[in-house]
């Protein structure tokens, strides 16, 4: 497991946008730089995060070897209804991982 | 006669064009309503913060279904692709990129009536990422 760190807002009150930030520890090996032998190593990227929340997918990226080690993200989501906002991604080399925080919407 | 051939500024050039032909579908792409936040002088390529902001309401009749960010020179044209919807409450995001080299930077936002808009950013950046080795 990579390590996840997500940060919500403690609590929203209904129908305001609050910003989610998302970041995890991967390396995102380009394939195009070369090792310490001189060959190219192999390509290890992030590939797909996914925001679910009430429901629905609220906000999803695609990512390619331009986005920079530890890929952060920080975008916005609307509050509609408390309960878990679900956070995955998804790579090469079969990898996945899904985060949960709680939303509180007052 | 004379006859002038048209030809594109660089290769590069012409392989975003075609990159970003690929992701509209050859829509017309209008400048503007796209904001594209990022260092115009970077020192380090490696980590560089990038925003990127749409104009819009997000309401479910009218929203912002995607944006797409293309480089011009790093090995591959895509850098990310945001998807939103109504229940994003803003088409707004931010990350980090690595930038191999001083090059242009598109973004451009498909809004959910099929129109798209861009904004284009001209990068200047001293340390490159991407190709260099593990040292």
């Amino acid at each position: 497991m990579a390590r996840a760190i997500v940060t919500v807002p403690p609590g929203v009150p209904r129908g305001e946008v609050f910003e989610v930030r998302a970041i995890i520890a991967h390396p995102m090996e380009t394939g195009f730089r070369p090792g310490s032998d001189g060959r190219r190593l192999p390509r290890d990227v992030l590939r797909r995060f996914t925001c679910r929340y009430d429901g629905a997918t609220v906000f999803a990226a695609d990512l390619y070897p331009a986005i920079a080690a530890n890929p952060y993200l920080a975008f916005h989501v609307l509050a509609t209804a408390s309960g878990p906002m679900t956070f995955t991604w998804e790579g090469d080399n079969g990898f996945a991982q899904t985060e949960t925080a709680a939303i509180v919407v007052t | 006669m004379l006859v002038v051939a048209v030809r594109p500024a660089s290769a590069a050039a012409e392989d975003l064009a075609t990159a970003i032909r690929n992701w509209t579908g050859g829509a017309s792409v209008t400048p503007g309503r796209v904001r594209l936040d990022i260092a115009r002088l970077v020192d380090n390529g490696n980590a560089v913060p990038l925003s990127v902001g749409v104009d819009s309401p997000m309401t479910a009749a009218d929203h912002v279904v995607a944006v797409a960010i293309f480089n011009e020179k790093n090995p591959e044209r895509d850098v990310a692709r945001f998807h939103f919807g109504p229940r994003s409450g803003r088409a707004a995001a931010s990350t980090r990129i690595r930038l191999a080299t001083s090059q242009n930077l598109v973004a451009i936002a498909r809004m959910s009536d099929g129109s798209h808009w861009s904004a284009t950013v001209d990068v200047l950046v001293t340390l490159a990422a991407c190709v260099e080795g593990d040292s």
